[in-house]
């Protein structure tokens, strides 16, 4: 689920409310704030489409759970999802262009260790 | 008569709906010369199954006897309820498509002579270049702005309704054709990308008349981490799954027992150590990053960790049942109604069995082109103005304002009994007569509610047509379930084990209060011998 707002990045665009399937956010007062957290699908497509990576959804689907923003800078979450996209201005290559699913059976097929 | 709405628009061809079929319906009308207006409850682009993970599409070289082969062998496995032309259309045509999406600059990666592989598409960037080429082709779109009800005549449907969930406005959209892309329903499930997926479109459709098909089929459900809302199977092929006192109870493709029989029994727990080199977890991890990430923020090493599966219930989207297609241009029973999608049944190309991935995925691309096409002619040939039509708003569940009784309709309530019927498998994936009939009785018994009002506040509005359209949906499942007393495909029931070979036919539900069944025949019906009927 959605998690944090980081206030000292968001610069109050609102592409995260425009963008979000399931409505969660609201702005209010110029504010950008997480209104209906229950709604979440944890579909990660906000920290996607934020500019500034002031975003962080949580893994967990059905419940909430704290976090510390000073704890995810550090661990290098913030923006993590769009830089692995390759979304993030000056990123050399996207995760599209990465993809090795269309190998996926083949390698399978190849790699896969053969029961013993 | 309904009361003006904020914004008004008169168009030829309103799409609701704004994933992968509902963009490509948009492109093709508009292609076509037809005014389009596409209306989606939350983003082209972010909206709906497809777009925050990927999607595997079904192409197979244009080598006659490859094609033949997959489209007998589907034939087979699906129960003799698909329809071999279907398949071929949707194989002929599916690649014309992605080569645009090529051109539009999706990069498709290589094989060793340089040909690009079409096999994959990764959602973000995926719907990203849709809504660009959605819009460069003239489409207008309303985004957050979900329709809660048809318009129609004595002629059939004209057009929608609904609100802006950011801003509360309503909108009104008149059209002489509706393609209905608002995909199928997973009953909040929490899958990704799902929660949008609610069944209002299919309620909208039966409204006004329209049949819907292949309902019982929907005892689909997808692995995911317990604790997550990544559904991805695949990865499973090179798991090993424990029992929670850690014996080996499945590796690979080799599953001792039923996923669904374990988590019945207790927790379940896979680890995708079978990637033994960090070449192959580099692979893997390149495949499904979508899969790995929130793992990987939970802490997990999901090659090395053992972590906790459950199964999200995946209802009609990765079930095969919806609207009723009754023509080639993906048009429903009821006249300016087109559905396409998850929307529409996906009986023709996959039959009795799921259409989960490369099924789904093409005919989502190919059926939105079918239906932006024959939308576009048919609105493009209707004499006369829309603006002129006396059209009314169809809808009549889960939408009362302001209702006599005053019982205001208790939505969150009416969500989770409707979730405690058909989440469980020990009702829905071990289904039984009378486990499902007791069900379905219950199901009946929540219509009453949907008449309570519901309040002024925009959202809940949206929330209420929303448990309508689960509502309604869950029945018709139940109620097609009952009806097919064999088991065939993703259907099954615990009373009949075998497939009965005198019930290679369709199954069509319609109505809300009261539901009418009859059996569609199939074309293929009599290349099912009596030799394969005892084995499928
Ligand atoms: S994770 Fe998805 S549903 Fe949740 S807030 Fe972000 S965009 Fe919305
Ligand atoms: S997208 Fe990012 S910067 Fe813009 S409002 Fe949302 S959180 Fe703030």
């Amino acid at each position: 689920m959605i998690e944090l707002v980081s206030r000292e990045r968001c610069i109050g665009c609102s592409i995260c409310v425009k963008v979000c399937p399931t409505n969660v956010f609201d702005m209010e007062d110029g504010q950008l704030v997480i209104a209906r957290q229950e709604d979440c699908q944890t579909c990660f497509m906000c920290e996607a489409y934020c500019p500034v990576d002031a975003l962080y959804v949580a893994p967990y689907a059905d419940r909430s759970v704290e976090v510390s923003e000073q704890a995810l800078l550090h661990q290098g979450w913030l923006g993590s999802w769009r830089a692995e996209m390759g979304w993030t201005p000056g990123s050399e290559t996207t995760m599209a262009a990465r993809d090795t699913t269309p190998f996926f059976e083949q390698f399978t097929k190849t790699h896969r260790p053969k029961e013993s | 008569m309904a009361p003006k709405a904020d914004i008004q628009l008169t168009t030829d061809v309103l799409v609701l709906g704004g994933g992968p079929a509902g963009a490509w319906a948009a492109w093709r009308a508009a292609s076509k010369g037809a005014r389009v207006v596409l209306a989606d409850k939350g983003f082209l682009g972010s909206s709906g199954a497809t777009a925050p993970g990927g999607t595997t599409l079904l192409v197979i070289p244009p080598v006659v006897e490859l094609r033949e082969d997959a489209v007998q062998s589907r034939l087979k496995a699906g129960g003799y309820l698909s329809e071999n032309a279907w398949i071929h259309r949707v194989l002929d045509e599916v690649e014309t498509y992605l080569e645009k999406v090529g051109e539009w600059g999706y990069p498709f990666p290589k094989d060793h002579n340089g040909n690009p592989l079409r096999t994959h598409l990764h959602g973000p960037e995926y719907m990203k270049l849709m809504r660009r080429a959605v819009r460069q082709a003239g489409v207008r779109l309303l985004d957050q702005s979900p329709a809660l009800e048809l318009l129609r005549d004595a002629n059939g449907v004209g057009g929608a309704r609904g609100v802006n969930r950011l801003t509360g406005q309503e909108w009104e959209v008149r059209s002489n054709a509706v393609v209905l892309a608002t995909g199928g329903c997973a009953f909040l499930s929490n899958g990704l990308g799902c929660n949008v997926l609610t069944g209002e479109g299919l309620l909208m459709a039966a409204e006004t008349g329209a049949e819907l098909s292949g309902m019982e089929f929907s005892r689909q459900y997808a692995p995911s981490s317990a604790f997550g809302s990544v559904t991805r199977g695949r990865m499973l092929a090179w798991s090993t799954l424990y029992d929670q006192e850690g014996r080996v109870i499945g590796r690979g493709d080799r599953a001792f027992g039923s996923l669904q029989q374990h988590l019945l029994n207790g927790p379940v727990y896979a680890s995708i150590n079978l990637a033994d080199t960090e070449e192959k977890r580099r692979f893997l991890r390149h495949a499904h990053p979508i899969f790995f990430m929130p793992l990987e923020r939970a802490g997990i090493d999901p090659f090395r960790d053992k972590f906790p599966l459950t199964l999200r219930y995946e209802g009609t989207m990765r079930g095969t049942g919806g609207l009723r297609l009754t023509g080639n241009d993906c048009r429903t029973s009821v006249p300016g109604l087109y559905a396409a999608g998850d929307a529409a049944s996906r009986e023709k190309v996959t039959g009795a069995i799921s259409g989960g991935g490369a099924y789904n995925a093409s005919w989502a691309i190919c059926s939105g082109n079918w239906a932006g096409e024959g939308a576009a002619e048919y609105a493009l040939s209707q004499a006369g103005d829309t603006g002129k039509r006396n059209l009314m708003p169809a809808g009549r569940y889960g939408l009362v304002q302001h209702s006599d009784a005053g019982r205001l309709m208790d939505v969150p309530q009416i969500i989770s009994a409707v979730q405690s019927e058909v989440f469980p498998l020990s009702i829905n994936f071990f289904r039984s007569e009378p486990v499902i009939r007791a069900s379905l009785d219950r199901l009946h018994g929540l219509v009453p509610f949907l008449h309570d009002s519901v309040s002024d506040d925009h959202r809940h509005r949206v929330r209420a047509r929303e448990a309508a359209g689960m509502v309604a949906t869950a029945r018709w499942m139940y109620s097609a379930a009952l009806a097919r007393k064999e088991s065939r495909g993703l259907h099954a029931l615990a009373e009949y084990p075998r497939l009965d070979p005198r019930q290679t036919h369709r199954i069509l539900v319609s109505g809300v209060d009261r539901i009418h069944i009859r059996a569609e025949k199939v074309p293929h019906s009599s290349e099912l011998t009596p030799e394969e009927g005892m084995v499928l």
